[in-house]
């Protein structure tokens, strides 16, 4: 299996990029172009005599973080896949009943699953996290980790090749919050697969799920992503600029998606798109001609791999439209409350982190944490997170019920929206310059919690 | 054992009548009781008679604040849904109708929680039916519970009761009232005990009833006590001082109580929010749950993040009661909810009144007497401050002493 195909990496300038944010009523005066041409002449003059221009050059590629505009092509291997199977309706997890009880307690199978994933972000995502920032990317022991355990499987039905008997949305959110508690970026990285082989799960057919699903559960799974997000001001899901046609043949898709996790790596992507005006999901494999990725890094997650998807003019067969318009709602509510779930680890995070430093940093005498001003930062920290875990919890639960949790999601959306980043926020206020520097992680967290008010897709449960 | 954060389906028709009660009972005359200040709603005696047969036949499962920590059979070993959940829901649901009435129930009293948290079985026969006001607060004293002066002297059979005592909930109107007094002032919180003191008791006066900015219907008294007699029989759990114990067991109530006041603020905010959402509709703007906040207009998105808040100190209020009823330690949770529920009544109600403009701000409707009921919430049985205190010290591990 496997054909070769081009992966185009690098920065292109669009939009305001090419501005440097300035905006378009801002114009230069001669002063101004003068300062310009001495900038560029300097910079030609600068590297050269470092010897640095190499490897800026290099970064630069990976990470589009200076005004540099460059690209390079990699070869890599994409799997090809084998169609099968119906159209019928395929198999699909049964609901978790209910007892009508209050209950915050996990089931066993749930808290032995959260305490292998503890361990796991404890001894493998974490200590990986500050390299993996650099990197824009997650390591494949990372990635085989997660699979090993099975946890980009806990959304698919055992006879599908899953783990789960009935749906498991509520151990899914215990996991997301388990996993970013080490490191947001590579917990996005290791559960991007599995979004997907939620989604084909739930929405799939006999066909989807064997062509496609079948390639996730396998020994030596593909690599998936949702792709929801697009680049553009007061972007709704709802109403993706993604255009899909219809042809005799199925469907043509033209557009673009932002930052998808491991973009680079995917084998196939689950991509939003407009169909007839209503957004729907498309299945759409990597090797498709006119499909495009490139590195798009981000302010924080990192080390998921955030990538842009191109598709320009990419023809899709009719077996690729996944579920219904109402289906692809959900996807957008069941992805926005896994980021919910991450926005709980990552805050438990800093919330241990700060509680930890308070303690032991003396100020006049006494550890800070004896002054209210910190102490009530830190219990503030405390009871909005509780919080934020309760309503991730409550709408999770009423999903795996097969409850209308819509309002529940928005609330909790917005809830992890607000007080993650503020907790982010405090996090690094708490450290002083010490929680500006790179030497604590804090300051790491708070560019990760600020992607939960931002982000589409990418992480489902 | 699965986590579900649904209302317990057992509690569903208590929160329904005691949802039908608050709409068709307390909200009609709540403008007239909010107006008349000091006037007895004599409508309650009716309605605590109703809930008083309620609980006799089991159905309302304690739907004041009475409840308390009553004892509740276990099944199965499963988690349970007791008494504290059952009053956070009917509390919530009665001040979504009105707190200040609520909070003048007969025979609803906090005192009567204190009964129930540390009271001795003979006790809690003997004081079965009472409506006990709480007396903590003095002059002097507020946040700092463990400072009162009100002094209690044992003579004999009796102790004599000295001191005075404000911002009595139910102080004039209650048959009995549950009062904080100190043993020996140099021993500190370990010698603070609490005594019920039944009305008409000789040397305890009702001095005066406090002009407020919320919650007029309910009467905030100040009681003086002079040489009071009170039986030795009256004071609350043990009489001995042990300074190792310390202040736990009168503390013990507000693990019960702060809940429960979290509730009213809960309930309040709701009858903000519910009023609003029903204008804002009017007026042709809807909430959508799924397109993003900032895509709506500024009216919905602000909407949004006051109704997040308003989910959030929900569930901390019923993580906390779920707690009580289950025997674990809440009162970390307790204060998180009293904190969360507290902040948010007060920013939604506000809230409210500033986005329906003159409406909100006028007594056409009542929206702005939620917006002052709200405002003792964030106060009573633990202000905000408060409640950071004790979360702070509990998440960083440190003693009163370290974390003043």
């Amino acid at each position: 299996m496997g054909s070769t195909k081009t992966t185009t990496q690098g920065a292109t300038m669009r939009g305001n990029t090419d501005r440097f944010g300035v905006p378009a009523s801002d114009k230069s005066d001669l002063t101004g172009f003068a300062v310009g041409a001495l900038r560029q002449l300097s910079n030609v003059q600068l590297l050269d005599r470092w010897g640095v221009r190499e490897s800026v050059e290099k970064l630069v590629a990976r990470a589009t973080s200076t005004g540099f505009s460059t690209a390079m092509t990699a070869q890599r291997t994409v799997r090809s896949f084998t169609r099968g199977g119906t159209n019928a309706t395929g198999q699909r997890s049964a609901l978790a009943q209910s007892r009508g009880v209050f209950d915050l307690t996990p089931t066993e199978d749930e808290q032995m699953l959260v305490e292998v994933a503890t361990q796991f972000a404890d001894e493998v995502l974490r200590p990986d996290a500050a390299a993996r920032n650099e990197t824009c990317d997650t390591s494949e022991e990372a990635i085989a980790g997660a699979h090993e355990i099975g946890l980009h499987l806990l959304g698919v039905p055992e006879s599908l090749g899953g783990v789960s008997d009935e749906r498991a949305s509520v151990a899914s959110v215990l996991v997301l919050e388990a996993l970013a508690r080490g490191d947001m970026g590579q917990a996005i990285a290791v559960m991007s697969s599995g979004a997907v082989a939620t989604a084909l799960s739930l929405w799939g057919t006999q066909e989807q799920q064997q062509t496609y699903l079948s390639t996730l559960t396998a020994d030596d799974p593909a690599t998936a992503s949702l792709a929801l997000s697009e680049a553009a001001v007061l972007f709704d899901p709802a109403l993706p600029a993604t255009q899909a046609r219809t042809t005799s043949e199925g469907y043509v898709l033209n557009g673009a998606k932002a930052l998808v996790p491991r973009g680079l790596d995917a084998d196939f992507f689950v991509v939003g798109a407009l169909l007839d005006g209503q957004a729907r999901l498309f299945v759409v494999e990597a090797s498709a001609e006119g499909l495009s990725v490139e590195a798009e890094p981000a302010m924080g997650v990192r080390a998921a791999g955030t990538a842009r998807l191109r598709l320009d003019g990419v023809e899709v067969g009719e077996h690729s439209l996944l579920g219904s318009a109402e289906d692809y709602r959900e996807c957008v509510r069941l992805a926005r409350l896994a980021w919910c779930a991450l926005a709980v680890g990552t805050s438990q995070a800093v919330l241990e982190y700060v509680t930890e430093y308070v303690k032991t940093r003396v100020a006049f005498g006494e550890p800070v944490a004896h002054r209210q001003s910190v102490a009530f930062m830190v219990a503030d920290m405390a009871l909005e997170l509780e919080g934020m875990r309760l309503m991730t919890y409550s709408a999770a639960a009423k999903v795996a019920q097969g409850k209308d949790a819509s309002r529940e999601i928005a609330l909790a959306r917005k809830l992890c929206a607000d007080k993650a980043m503020r907790i982010g926020l405090d996090g690094v206020q708490l450290l002083g310059g010490h929680g500006f520097v790179k030497e604590h992680p804090v300051e790491r967290w708070y560019r990760d919690l600020r992607a939960v008010a931002v982000m589409e897709g990418g992480v489902m449960i | 054992m699965a986590i579900n954060l649904e209302t317990p389906k057992k509690f569903r028709p208590l929160i329904g009548n005691a949802h039908q009660v608050a709409m068709n009972m307390l909200r009609p005359i709540s403008r007239q009781y909010d107006a008349a200040e000091h006037s007895y709603p004599h409508e309650l005696d009716m309605l605590a008679a109703m809930i008083d047969g309620m609980s006799d036949s089991g159905a309302s499962e304690g739907a004041g604040a009475s409840a308390g920590a009553k004892v509740e059979k276990t099944v199965d070993g499963a988690t349970r849904n007791g008494t504290n959940m059952a009053s956070a829901l009917s509390i919530m649901e009665m001040c979504w109708g009105d707190v200040g009435m609520l909070l003048s129930m007969p025979r609803q009293g906090l005192g009567n929680s204190a009964i129930a948290a540390v009271a001795n079985p003979e006790q809690r026969e003997r004081f079965a039916g009472v409506w006990a006001a709480m007396a903590i607060t003095e002059p002097e004293v507020g946040s700092d519970s463990a400072n009162i002066a009100t002094t209690a002297h044992k003579d004999g059979d009796e102790y004599i009761l000295n001191g005075e005592k404000i911002f009595v909930t139910c102080g004039e109107r209650a048959d009995h009232v549950v009062v904080w007094a100190t043993l020996d002032k140099s021993l500190g919180r370990a010698a603070i005990k609490s005594f019920v003191v039944a009305k008409g008791t000789p040397g305890m006066v009702v001095e005066r009833l406090e002009h407020k900015l919320g919650i007029r219907a309910s009467d905030t008294a100040t009681l003086r006590f002079t040489d009071c007699r009170v039986p030795a029989a009256n004071l609350l759990g043990s009489p001995e001082i042990d300074t190792k114990q310390g202040f736990g067991g009168a503390m013990t109530t507000f693990d019960n109580t702060r809940p429960l006041v979290a509730a009213m603020a809960v309930g309040c905010a709701r009858a903000s929010l519910d009023l609003t959402r029903d204008l804002l509709s009017q007026a042709g703007v809807t909430i959508d749950y799924d397109a993003p906040a900032q895509n709506q207009s500024a009216a919905a998105a602000t909407f949004l993040a006051l109704e997040a808040d308003w989910e959030s100190a929900y569930l901390l209020t019923l993580q906390a009661a779920w707690k009580a009823d289950n025997r674990q330690p809440n009162s970390m949770h307790a204060s998180m909810a009293k904190a969360k529920a507290g902040r948010v009544g007060s920013a939604v109600t506000l809230g409210c009144v500033e986005l329906c403009g003159t409406l909100g701000y006028g007594e056409s409707e009542l929206l702005e007497k939620w917006a002052r009921d709200s405002k003792i919430l964030d106060i009573f049985e633990g202000t905000q401050q408060i409640q950071l205190l004790i979360i702070a010290r509990r998440v960083l591990g440190l003693t009163s002493a370290q974390l003043k």
